[in-house]
């Protein structure tokens, strides 16, 4: 914890950004394709360290918004920080470990193969990147897949094997797009549990989730609908300013706020 | 780094598909050895009518592995017409007639080069009279497999690679590994240049396999250098690996980069030299990189030359691999703008 936060005053210290207590701040982030305003004039800021979870039904620009965080999209307008630093930058893209939303894996290859390409893209040593595989497939429960090409993973393994590639290189910042699709209830426990062993460590990880019971795990929940992000707060916020029972009926109010106003 | 990297991921993918290494490899071999068997006999067996030639012609002609029968001039013509004889001669005051069927290019060539050596074992032939060789059917220069398979070499590897990694790196896209791989610290120049080595190491194999069938296994004409070969059959896997990988970003899907093999290849078979081309047509020819493997591959093997006489189509070769990867770098800004 102490190592991060010296880890934090340093990134501070090469700053340009006003706000030093996040590590993922979004401002005014409008986002278009042709005609179609897909972000509207988006506001976020993540502090360092929390689970911070984007809730949405699908088409209501989360992808969008964590691919301009991680620095493979870029924002009509506006501008996303990490670490303090305005993305994209490509010295920061070490820094953060994306999960997209479908696998993007290599098919022909093992699940070892897969990891070796990206580890050592990110710049990872020979023995360093032999004995992180090990580890990540060991913390995703794939140990004993290593050496089986992806085309025979099941789709939850190779969602795993997609978690395990985003956390390969150690990264601050993780940005998980919809991470645990189609995983089993037993094993998205399991690495729910390993999330909050990595934000314990210092590590920022920012969710995108259509379930609910998922979005009540994380520290601090965003709502988006249409584009725009409709609330902000923690779980338990969210639901006691309108009196909600749960989360769900917080989110089917909050949007039919924004298609009143 | 990354380059290796990705130089090493491309072959590791290569190596686990076998279908496609079965098609860059054995496909190939096989199509070659079919044009061999369509264009070229290798021992043809040749008849030739004799009209008119000193007594002991037949067995000169028979030392050189040619059958002949003697027959008046119009059943010489009837046999020529019905296939039965390749040519036929007639010698008169020392000056040889010859009426050759140049259908069959292979065998008309066997009886040709056979005529002439059997005419000049005989005293009164007259060195100095040239013969005079008229064509019934087909014409002189018809290809053969010698003249087509310079150019096949390189024409199958342009194809061959042009499919292959232009779908690798369509499927790079559609699977989403591209975004993944733009989401890390890898430079767009270095994906392309990783594309180009982890390929390039493989054709390097592929020429030399397919290079040395043409040969050594099917014997085609070769008095060049066989490095020369290798060089060549390189530089245009090279141009149609960046080419399909270009091509490939205006694909949305593997069935669209099938669409483009009568746009972008076909035409350039058309004129890459197999074929003659109207002088003013061939201005497209020369802005086709097919054009000038076939120049360059047909000079080594065919005409013997060096590294000088073709050193000009090396170069716009080169030019044209260079050409490719700078637009790759440029559009793949489509997808991350650094």
């Amino acid at each position: 914890m102490l190592k991060t936060l010296i880890k934090q005053k340093s990134f501070e210290k090469k700053s340009t950004l006003l706000d030093h207590s996040h590590c993922i701040v979004v401002r005014n982030v409008n986002k278009s394709f042709g005609q179609k305003h897909v972000l509207k004039d988006i506001q976020l800021e993540i502090p360092y360290g929390h689970i911070y979870g984007l809730l949405g039904p699908s088409g209501c620009g989360k992808t969008t918004l964590v691919k301009i965080i991680a620095g493979i999209s870029e924002a009509t307008s506006g501008k996303a920080y990490v670490l303090g630093q305005a993305m994209p930058q490509l010295s920061l893209m070490n820094k953060i470990g994306y999960m997209a939303q479908s696998d993007a894996l290599y098919d022909s290859l093992t699940g070892g193969e897969n990891l070796e390409f990206f580890g050592s893209i990110y710049g990872m040593r020979n023995a360093q990147r032999k004995e992180r595989i090990e580890e990540v497939m060991g913390l995703v429960n794939l140990s004993e897949d290593i050496h089986k090409p992806v085309h025979a993973y099941s789709g939850g393994m190779k969602r795993r094997l997609s978690l395990a590639m985003a956390i390969m290189h150690h990264p601050p910042v993780l940005v998980l797009d919809e991470p645990t699709v189609g995983i089993d209830p037993l094993l998205r426990k399991s690495i729910w549990g390993e999330f909050r062993k990595l934000s314990a460590q210092g590590i920022t990880i920012l969710v995108t989730t259509h379930v609910m019971d998922e979005a009540d795990k994380c520290d601090n929940l965003a709502m988006m609908r249409d584009g725009r992000l409709i609330a902000k707060g923690t779980s338990r916020e969210l639901q006691e300013r309108i009196g909600a029972q749960n989360l769900e009926e917080a989110f089917i109010y909050y949007g039919g706020q924004q298609n009143e106003s | 780094m990354r380059v290796k990297a990705l130089t090493i991921r491309i072959l590791n993918q290569l190596r686990h598909d076998q279908r496609t290494l079965a098609l860059m490899l054995l496909a190939p071999i096989i199509l070659l050895t079919f044009v061999y068997f369509i264009l070229g006999d290798a021992v043809p067996k040749v008849n030739v009518a004799i009209v008119n030639a000193p007594a002991g012609f037949e067995d000169k002609l028979e030392e050189q592995n040619i059958r002949s029968m003697r027959c008046g001039e119009n059943e010489a013509r009837h046999a020529l017409a019905k296939g039965e004889a390749i040519a036929s001669i007639s010698i008169e005051g020392g000056k040889s007639f010859i009426e050759v069927d140049g259908s069959n290019p292979t065998k008309a060539k066997v009886a040709l080069a056979g005529l002439e050596q059997a005419k000049a074992s005989f005293m009164l032939s007259r060195p100095d009279l040239k013969s005079e060789i008229n064509y019934v059917y087909g014409q002189e220069d018809l290809p053969t497999f010698d003249n087509f398979g310079a150019t096949l070499i390189g024409f199958i590897i342009f194809f061959f690679v042009f499919l292959v990694s232009g779908i690798s790196f369509l499927q790079e896209r559609t699977t989403g590994t591209l975004e993944k791989m733009l989401s890390t610290p890898i430079r767009r120049w270095e994906i392309v240049v990783g594309y180009v080595l982890g390929f390039g190491v493989f054709t390097v194999l592929q020429s030399i396999l397919v290079s040395w069938y043409c040969v050594y296994v099917l014997k085609v004409m070769m008095i060049g250098s066989f490095a020369l070969i290798l060089l060549i059959t390189l530089l245009s896997a090279m141009i149609s690996l960046t080419l399909g990988i270009l091509m490939s970003t205006l694909a949305n899907n593997e069935f669209q980069m099938i669409q483009f093999i009568p746009i972008i290849i076909v035409p350039q078979v058309f004129f890459s030299g197999l074929f003659d081309i109207p002088y003013g047509a061939m201005i497209i020819g020369y802005t086709m990189p097919l054009y000038y493997i076939g120049d360059a591959l047909t000079k080594v093997m065919i005409k013997g030359s060096g590294f000088g006489d073709i050193a000009w189509d090396l170069i716009i070769m080169l030019a044209y691999s260079i050409l490719f990867i700078i637009l790759n770098t440029r559009l793949l800004k489509k997808y991350r703008r650094i």
